[in-house]
């Protein structure tokens, strides 16, 4: 076939029927083919083919994505029915393990970040008188604190859409440095715990995974340098409501 | 957020696959399994580059590993052989998109990915490149050689052997 082609290649011939060539290629091309007619045949049938396509497919452009495609889009937030493997593999370990010594320098963080948050979430919870060290009332200065201690912005996102209101929050010793907890409760008197660590250093971001440790439920992720764990004692589906409008609350 | 990002990508990832597959519901399995797999590889996209390019990647990579295995084990049943097509204008067309769907499932996976990328995605050579990984020659060899192919099994031919491009 190229030998039709003694100025052009058929490189050139394919870039004229997508259309593009520049102008004054284009225009060369064009001439060309009024004395070689094999070519232009081929130019004519492979554009027909391109109208061809797009008269056969294009109609699928506007048809309503189907559930399970939007459901798939969706699937971080369903990602946890994996992260349910991870989390048996943690289960049955005493949470009082963690705090002890160095032992849990080298595990990763998809075992010590759960951990922690949970445990965090058991001591601080059932407090009666002094369940924050600051409260939602002075809400910029515990922002202004926690985002001075933790070395990056940290702002509690609202939950009001999903029945939890701010009480306020606490700075807490993390693997490697300092931790945040801010704490909601719901009309109910229902606590859930939000546990930010940061400083990561591989800048990643994962799915929404689901841990369990023992009563309390545990969604975490990692969202760039900063790890995230909403703990509450309350059923999985409810807390990945609330896990949702957290992430959307941070990265609005 | 990615996944506003990504949903903008949604129709044509269905288009595309719906052409490659042929089918209306391997097609939407295809697409599920790539937004399945972008997202627990998310963090392999680099932000601020071609995410359309990415994800389309991804889908080449899932169709072909699922494409190899139905080589060798074909055991899927499709719910129904007719093609999914958009509803023709009129007889004449209808016939002339039923040719085309039997002729885009002769083509051989390497040629139908370039034409379709090329002719329905509208994608440049130089993106057909990067999501398929390979260099652009061959993006145009195989165009080449695929566009005439198709044209010989539209035609009612066999496709003939082909000579060499270059």
């Amino acid at each position: 076939m190229n030998t039709e082609l003694p100025i052009f290649t058929e490189a050139d011939l394919h870039a004229y029927v997508d259309e593009r060539l520049d102008p004054a290629r284009r225009a060369q091309i064009e001439a060309w083919l009024e004395t070689h007619p094999d070519a232009a045949e081929r130019v004519r049938a492979y554009r027909e083919q391109n109208a061809l396509l797009h008269s056969a497919f294009d109609g699928v452009l506007d048809e309503p994505i189907p559930e399970r495609v939007q459901r798939a889009r969706t699937l971080r937030w369903g990602w946890m029915n994996y992260g349910g493997l991870a989390a048996s593999l943690v289960l049955g370990v005493a949470l009082g393990w963690l705090v002890r010594g160095e032992s849990h320098r080298e595990l990763p963080l998809s075992i010590v970040l759960p951990k922690q948050a949970a445990l965090a979430h058991v001591v601080y919870t059932p407090e009666v008188l002094h369940p924050v060290e600051v409260g939602a009332d002075q809400e910029e200065h515990l922002v202004k604190w926690l985002s001075k201690r933790l070395g990056v912005n940290v702002k509690p996102p609202q939950l009001q859409s999903s029945g939890f209101t701010l009480e306020g929050g606490r700075l807490l010793p993390g693997e490697d440095g300092p931790a945040a907890q801010f704490m909601y409760r719901d009309s109910a008197g229902l606590r859930l715990t939000l546990y930010l660590r940061t400083g990561l250093h591989d800048n990643r971001e994962t799915a929404f995974r689901y841990a369990k440790e023992d009563a309390v439920s545990v969604f975490y992720w990692v969202d760039g340098s900063t790890a995230y764990a909403l703990s509450g004692e309350l059923d999985r589906e409810r807390l990945l409501n609330v896990a949702q409008a957290v992430y959307k609350g941070i990265n609005p | 957020m990615p996944n506003d990002l990504i949903a903008e990508h949604i129709p044509r990832l269905r288009r595309y696959a719906r052409a490659l597959t042929g089918e209306r519901s391997r097609a939407d399995d295809l697409v599920q399994d790539t937004l399945e797999r972008a997202w627990t590889r998310l963090h392999l996209w680099q932000r601020g580059s071609n995410l359309r390019a990415w994800l389309f990647t991804v889908m080449h990579n899932v169709f072909v590993n699922q494409h190899h295995q139905n080589k060798t084990q074909r055991m899927e049943v499709l719910d129904d052989a007719a093609p999914e097509l958009a509803v023709p204008d009129d007889a004449q067309q209808s016939l002339q998109l039923r040719d085309l769907h039997k002729a885009l499932e002769q083509l051989s996976l390497e040629y139908r990915e370039v034409l379709l990328l090329v002719g329905l995605e509208q994608m440049s050579y130089a993106e057909v490149a990067e999501i398929l990984k390979i260099p652009l020659g061959t993006v145009m060899s195989r165009l080449a050689r695929g566009r005439e192919q198709l044209r010989a099994l539209l035609s009612g031919q066999a496709p003939a052997p082909l000579r060499r491009v270059k």
